[in-house]
C-alpha cells in the first residue's frame, strides 16, 4: 500500500469507479489531455478515452447544468469546477435544478451528480481561487456537501459520492493536494455520509472544523496538549446533513466548544453549528462557544493571507479564552 | 482583406395567413387525415387554455401561463418526436407534453401548485418544465451527450423563448451542442414579448435564428402559426441529429396573444391593434382555412369536435378537483432518496409525528 498526497487519492477514487462503473463520466474544463490544472485527473482520458473524460468548453454553468442532463438520463457525471471563485455561476444551477429533481417531479427523475471544486486559501494563488463557498452550499436542499481533510477520507467520501442517488458537492482543500501522504488502500471502500468523525478524543474541550482547517486545528490540539489541556477534535466531513449528535455528545461530556472555519464568519457554517449548540447544548455548556473564522473581509491575495486564515496560535488563544470563562 | 465566412438565414412557410399554399406542401401534408389529427391537437390545446384561466380567474387553479397562439409550435413538437425522444420545455409547451403522453389533470395539477402533476403517466424520460430562463439548454446538452455516449437512436428537444436568447446558458448550450455534434433540436417559440420586452429590444439581431451560427450549427427561421412548415423543419432537424449531424436551431416566428401569466395584464404595454393583427395570423384558424378548403372539414366536424374537446377538458377538469391534496409528507418524501436519519427531528416537527 502505497503513501499518497490528497490529489493522488481523488484520482485513484475516480479511477476506481470508472472502471468498475461505465455509467461513470468525467467532465470540466481541462481534465482530459491536461489531466486537471491540479492533476486530479491525470491518466484518466488515456484509460477511459474522451467520451468519458471530458474537455468541456470553458463555461461553468455548462459544466453544472450539463451534468445535470446527464445524471437525470441516467449516467454519473463527475464534474470538476477548476476554482471554487469560479463555482458561483454554477449555485443557480444546484440551487435552481440538481436540490431539485428529485422532489419537483415526485420521484420520476433524479439527479446523482458530483461536483468537485478545490476550496481554501494559503498557496498563493491569484484572486478568486481561494474562496471557502461551504456554507453558499450547505444552504442548498436536497444535496449534500462533504470536505475531505486527508487521503484516506477524500478516497472514501469521493466513491461514496459517486454512488450516491443524489447531488453531491465534493468541496476539497486546496492547501492539503500535496502537503502530506498517506497510506490509501484502493479497496472501493467508501465513507460512511451524513457522520462526523473524531479525530482525536479529548475531555477538556471540544474543538469541531472541517477541511484545510483540520490541519491547522490537530496543530493547536498539538500544542494545547503540551500544555496540560486534552483537546477532543472532530471533523465535520459532511457539512450537508450535518451530523449534530455527535458534536453536541461531545460537548456533553467537555462543556466547552471552538469552531474553526476559514470562511468569512458571518452566516458561516461555524454560525450553523453554534446555533445548534445554542438551541440544543445549552444546558451543557461551561462557558460560550467561540467562533474563530475568516473575517468578514474579502480574502486577501497572496501577502496577506496568512494573516487572514485562522492558525494555531488564534485557535490556542480562542481555547484559552473559553477555558478561562469558568 | 478576406471573407473568412458568410452566412445566410433561411425563411421557410407554406400556408400564407388564409390557409393558401405557398408552394407544393411536403409528403406528410398530402395526407389531409394527418392534417386533421394536427387540428384536433391544436384545438384540444385551445380548449385547455381557456378552461385553465377560467379556473384560475375563479380561483381553482394558480397563475397559469397561456399557449394560445403557440399551438401550431406545440403540435409539431408533440407529433414530431418519438415517444422515447426527451423533450425539455419552458411552461408554454403543455400542448406539445399533452400530445407526448401527459395528462391534463397532470397539467392541472402542476399549476395548482403540486409536484405531483411532474411526475407524468406518460413521457417519464421528459424532464419538469423549466421555470428559470435557458438552463433547460445546458441540461438538453447533458442529456443529448448520455445518448450520444450511449449510441442511441434518440434525440432531445429543447424549447425556449425570445427572451430565453438573451441569456448566457443559451449561448453556452448552443456552443456546447456545437462542438460535440450533439442530438438536439432548439426551438426559439419567438412570440415577440418577454413579459412587456418585445422582441426589438430583446436584440439587435435581424433573426433570433442567426444566433446558432455562433455556436456552429445552422439556424434557420419558420413561420410559427404555420404547422405544415414547423413539422417539416423538425422532421428535418429529428432526422438529421439521430444520423449523427448534429443539432439545429428552429426560430419560430409566432404571438403570444394572451398575456404572459393570469398574473399579467398586457393592455399595459402593447397595443389592441396589435393584438388584432396577431389575431389575424391565428394559427388554428389558418389550418382550418386550409383543411376546410380541401374539403377535408366542415362547420359539422368543428362543432363535433369543439364538443369532444370540451368534454375532454372538462372530464380533466373534474378528475383534476377530485385528486386528494397532497399529504404533508410530500414536502420531504423526495428531497434525498431517503430523508437523511441526521434531518428526521426536522420533519417530524412539521408532521407532528414521534421519532
Amino acid at each position: 500500500m502505497a503513501a499518497i498526497t490528497l490529489i493522488e487519492a481523488i484520482n485513484l477514487a475516480l479511477a476506481h469507479e470508472m472502471a468498475r462503473d461505465n455509467d461513470v463520466v468525467v467532465l470540466g474544463e481541462d481534465v482530459g489531455v491536461d489531466g486537471g490544472v491540479f492533476r486530479a485527473t491525470l491518466g484518466l482520458l488515456k484509460r477511459f478515452g474522451k467520451e468519458r473524460v471530458i474537455d468541456t468548453p470553458l463555461a461553468e454553468g455548462l459544466i453544472a447544468g450539463m451534468a445535470i442532463g446527464m445524471a437525470a438520463e441516467g449516467l454519473k457525471p463527475v464534474a470538476e469546477i477548476q476554482f471554487s471563485g469560479f463555482g458561483y455561476t454554477v449555485i443557480d444551477q444546484i440551487l435552481n435544478h440538481a436540490g431539485r429533481m428529485r422532489h419537483r417531479t415526485q420521484g420520476r427523475l433524479t439527479c446523482p451528480m458530483v461536483l468537485r471544486t478545490p476550496c481554501g486559501a494559503g498557496i498563493h494563488a491569484p484572486e478568486h481561487h481561494s474562496e471557502s463557498p461551504e456554507a453558499m452550499f450547505a444552504h442548498i436542499p436536497g444535496i449534500r456537501v462533504v470536505y475531505p481533510s486527508s487521503p484516506q477520507r477524500a478516497y472514501g467520501l469521493l466513491l461514496a459520492a459517486m454512488r450516491d442517488p443524489d447531488p453531491v458537492i465534493v468541496l476539497e482543500p486546496t492547501r492539503l493536494y500535496r502537503l502530506f501522504k498517506e497510506e490509501v488502500a484502493d479497496n472501493g471502500v467508501a465513507a460512511v455520509l451524513d457522520q462526523c468523525v473524531t479525530l482525536r478524543e479529548g475531555t477538556d474541550i471540544t474543538l469541531v472544523t472541517w477541511g484545510g482547517m483540520v490541519h491547522e486545528t490537530l496543530a493547536a490540539a498539538d500544542a494545547l496538549a503540551e500544555e496540560g489541556v486534552v483537546a477532543e477534535v472532530i471533523d465535520v466531513v459532511t457539512l450537508k446533513p450535518l451530523d449534530m449528535e455527535t458534536i453536541l455528545a461531545s460537548v456533553a461530556r467537555t462543556g466547552r466548544c471552538v469552531i474553526v472555519s476559514e470562511a468569512p464568519r458571518s452566516c458561516g457554517f461555524a454560525s450553523e453549528i453554534a446555533a445548534n449548540l445554542a438551541e440544543e447544548g445549552l444546558l451543557n455548556l461551561l462557558a460560550p462557544v467561540r467562533r474563530v473564522t475568516g473575517y468578514d473581509t474579502v480574502v486577501p491575495l497572496a501577502k496577506l493571507e496568512q494573516r487572514y486564515m485562522p492558525d494555531k496560535a488564534r485557535i490556542v488563544a480562542a481555547v484559552k479564552q473559553v477555558l478561562a470563562f469558568s | 482583406m478576406n471573407i473568412v465566412a458568410r452566412f445566410e438565414i433561411e425563411r421557410r412557410q407554406f400556408l400564407d395567413e388564409h390557409g393558401k399554399a405557398l408552394a407544393p406542401l411536403p409528403a406528410f401534408a398530402e395526407d389531409a387525415a394527418a392534417l386533421v389529427a394536427l387540428y384536433r391537437s391544436m384545438v384540444l390545446m385551445r380548449a385547455y387554455d381557456a378552461k385553465a384561466v377560467a379556473l384560475q380567474r375563479t380561483g381553482q387553479l394558480g397563475t397559469f401561463a397561456p399557449l394560445i397562439g403557440q399551438e401550431a409550435v406545440n403540435a409539431a413538437i408533440g407529433s414530431a418526436m418519438r415517444p422515447d425522444d426527451v423533450l425539455l420545455m419552458t411552461y408554454r409547451e403543455n400542448g406539445a407534453q399533452w400530445m407526448r403522453g401527459v395528462t391534463l389533470r397532470e397539467l392541472f395539477l402542476y399549476w395548482s401548485g403540486d409536484e405531483r402533476g411532474s411526475n407524468f403517466s406518460g413521457a417519464r424520460g421528459d424532464f419538469p418544465i423549466c421555470v428559470t430562463i435557458a438552463a433547460q439548454c445546458t441540461h438538453a446538452v447533458g442529456a443529448a451527450y448520455a445518448m450520444k455516449l450511449r449510441k442511441q437512436d434518440r434525440a432531445v428537444v429543447c424549447t425556449l423563448g425570445d427572451g430565453a436568447t438573451s441569456k448566457g446558458d443559451f449561448y453556452e448550450g448552443l456552443n456546447a451542442a456545437g462542438v460535440w455534434q450533439l442530438p438536439i433540436v432548439f426551438v426559439v417559440s419567438n412570440n415577440q414579448w418577454a413579459i412587456s420586452l418585445p422582441r426589438a429590444h430583446q436584440s439587435a439581431c435581424e433573426t433570433l435564428a442567426q444566433k446558432a451560427i455562433a455556436g456552429g450549427l445552422p439556424g434557420l427561421q419558420v413561420d410559427g402559426n404555420d404547422v405544415i412548415v414547423l413539422r417539416q423543419v423538425l422532421d428535418e432537424a429529428l432526422a438529421k441529429a439521430r444520423a449523427g449531424g448534429g443539432p439545429t436551431l428552429i426560430e419560430a416566428l409566432t404571438y403570444r396573444l394572451s398575456d404572459h401569466t393570469t398574473a399579467d395584464d398586457a393592455t399595459r404595454y402593447r397595443s389592441a391593434d396589435e393584438v388584432a393583427a396577431a389575431w389575424k395570423l391565428d394559427p388554428v384558424a389558418r389550418l382550418r382555412a386550409h383543411l376546410t378548403e380541401r374539403g377535408a372539414w366542415d362547420k359539422a366536424r368543428e362543432e363535433a369536435l369543439l364538443k369532444d374537446c370540451n368534454d375532454t377538458v372538462q372530464t380533466a377538469v373534474r378528475a383534476y378537483l377530485d385528486t386528494p391534496p397532497p399529504r404533508p409528507a410530500q414536502m420531504f418524501d423526495h428531497h434525498y432518496a431517503v430523508w437523511p436519519a441526521v434531518l428526521a427531528k426536522q420533519r417530524a416537527e412539521a408532521l407532528g409525528e414521534e421519532i
